[in-house]
């Protein structure tokens, strides 16, 4: 463990979560989840839990980003109701 | 320049050389990851839920690029309920087939009294043998939740 790494990882990882949840616009903030997640595995992967790390790099960063785009290109930009 | 989710959806799907190839020269070099990450998930970092993510991400890569209706032809609806059960039947039927025949539930070593290994031998194969069901329940249904969100249900066409 380097804990300069560390920290640097660390601060990036709460700068890209305090940004997902301010942004107004849907698809950046699921881009932004998107480096969130693979800063994480990143974070895992530094601290030896490989195996968590490929699970975040393939479920986090790969699959979820796909399945939040598709769920939001169902949606529309003003509700109907 | 911005374009509204609206028009993004009315655009008509245009198809592009090089998306496409990129995609066909790309996709079998990930299915062999993802069995590589399958078949060696008991020795290294992986197993049967990351290599079915990535053999689940190759078709819905396929789907991304080629439209909802050619990932379909590639892998059929039912071939994806076939193997979803497929795979969650081996895992119970390997554990339940352990506790079966006297161990506990997921012991492989009580499995020597079917194929007369040692029990050593019989736990890492067992492990492989569980992690292949669950390579092939994950893919199969990575790939139909993309589907149906991707449809809104309907199966018909896809982002």
């Amino acid at each position: 463990m380097i804990w300069q790494l560390d920290l640097v990882l660390l601060i990036l990882v709460v700068f890209c979560a305090v940004a997902a949840i301010t942004v107004k616009d849907l698809l950046s903030a699921t881009i932004i989840f998107s480096a969130y997640s693979f800063l994480m595995c990143l974070l895992w992967a530094e601290m030896g839990a490989v195996d968590v790390a490929f699970t975040e790099a393939t479920v986090g960063a790969g699959v979820s980003t796909i399945f939040f785009i598709a769920a939001i290109f169902r949606t529309t930009r003003r509700s109907k109701d | 320049m911005k374009i509204s989710m609206q028009e993004a959806r009315d655009r008509i799907p245009q198809r592009d050389i090089i998306l496409e190839t990129t995609v066909r020269l790309m996709v079998p070099f990930i299915q062999l990851y993802g069995l590589y990450v399958i078949v060696h998930g008991h020795y290294s970092p992986g197993g049967g839920f990351q290599g079915g993510v990535v053999l689940g991400a190759s078709v819905i890569l396929l789907a991304l690029a080629f439209g909802l209706p050619a990932s379909k032809e590639y892998l059929t609806e039912g071939t994806d309920i076939i193997m979803a059960n497929v795979g969650a039947l081996i895992f119970t039927g390997i554990a339940a087939l352990c506790a079966l025949l006297g161990g506990m539930f997921l012991d492989y070593s009580v499995l020597t009294k079917i194929l007369p290994i040692d029990p050593i031998s019989w736990r890492s194969h067992g492990i492989f043998l569980v992690e292949v069901g669950v390579g092939m329940g994950v893919m199969t249904i990575m790939v139909s939740i993309y589907w149906d969100m991707a449809s809104a249900g309907r199966l018909d066409e896809g982002l």
